[in-house]
């Protein structure tokens, strides 16, 4: 089981849906990059083995017993991890797009900057990421729309690369959306007087499979 | 206009019917018939007192009788629809929260039952 040992302690999730045939490549570089720090990987009631795979690879998998999406999925993460006790959550996407090397940058942004919430950016910065037309415009889309909202610009409004400290992960233990988790969650902060920051990340192509959403909103995260 | 009220008549007794056989069945819950149940009496009373319709559409001013009883009818379903929306968006929002629970719990069960092995 894992817990919290040390006051500053993290916890990187991966929620999985079908990741078969990446999930333990995510684990094992997660491990790589950070020893020590406990991986959680939530199964979202994958008809695949990926439970079976995370294990193996060293994971402490929470499988659900039905199917939430990504929201639901996420939220039972930062549920099980303020109840036992962890300062700072990073979720990283079971897939393989993101870089568990960007982890360490993630987390000192943190604990630096004393912000609820730090995005890993692919566009904060410009480091040669190129997604296609659709995705691009709609990425334009919400930043457009999320800043009068939040009042500052939001350079990755749907990066998953996520890192909360103890006072989000307060809240979105409570409240946290199921649908279009990355954006609406940035709105909940907001209305909290929470602070986010962006770091730059650069995110790697899918390892095994394709996104398990077909919807407009998922062509562009 | 007659040969749409009978029509709306034969459709209001259908529904009522079919909302009074559900419930007995138990395919509905009684609380939830509530609601079709009376927006079948409503069209009932709308399609057989004529003069009700009439006083509706002098007021309301809409040019045309049967129109009058399209719109009555159509918003009485949309406000239904409505509520039927919140009522779901409530059961999913409880489901995930319940469904989150049993994992949770199973994750510390597990932990127990391993740390006694």
């Amino acid at each position: 089981m894992i817990r919290a040992e040390k006051p500053d302690s993290l916890l990187v999730i991966v929620p999985a849906y079908n990741e078969v045939g990446a999930i333990a490549d995510v684990v094992r570089s997660v491990n790589r990059e950070m020893p020590g720090i406990p991986v959680l990987v939530i199964d979202d009631c994958s008809a695949d083995d990926t439970l079976l795979a995370a294990r193996q690879a060293g994971a402490e998998v929470l499988p659900l017993p039905h199917h939430l999406g990504l929201g639901g999925c996420v939220q039972a993460g930062y549920k099980l991890a303020f109840s036992l006790g962890f300062q700072y959550v990073i979720r990283v996407d079971g897939d393989g797009q993101h870089n568990a090397a960007d982890i360490p940058r993630i987390l000192e942004r943190l604990k630096s900057s004393g912000c609820e919430m730090v995005i890993g950016s692919r566009f904060v910065e410009s480091n040669g990421q190129k997604t296609s037309t659709v995705r691009s415009l709609g990425i334009r889309f919400f930043r457009l729309v999320l800043r009068p909202i939040l009042g500052q610009t939001v350079y990755d409004p749907t990066s998953g690369f996520v890192g909360v400290n103890r006072n989000a992960l307060a809240v979105f233990s409570r409240s946290f959306p199921l649908e279009y988790p990355e954006i609406e969650a940035l709105v909940v902060l907001q209305r909290r007087r929470f602070r986010f920051e962006e770091v730059p990340v650069k995110m790697l192509p899918r390892l095994t499979g394709r996104s398990s959403c077909c919807t407009c909103y998922w062509a562009f995260s | 206009m007659d040969r749409l009220l009978n029509v709306t008549t034969v459709l209001s007794i259908l529904l009522l019917v079919m909302v009074l056989f559900s419930v007995r069945r138990a395919h509905i819950r009684v609380e939830y018939s509530v609601s079709w149940l009376a927006t079948a009496l409503a069209m009932l009373i709308l399609s057989r007192c004529r003069p009700i319709l009439e006083f509706i559409t002098r007021v309301s001013g809409v040019p045309d009788t049967p129109l009058t009883l399209f719109l009555l009818s159509g918003g009485l379903f949309l406000i239904m629809f409505f509520r039927f929306s919140i009522i779901i968006s409530h059961l999913r929002d409880d489901n995930v929260a319940l469904a989150q629970r049993v994992a949770i719990l199973e994750y510390h069960l597990n932990s127990l039952e391993q740390h006694e092995e």
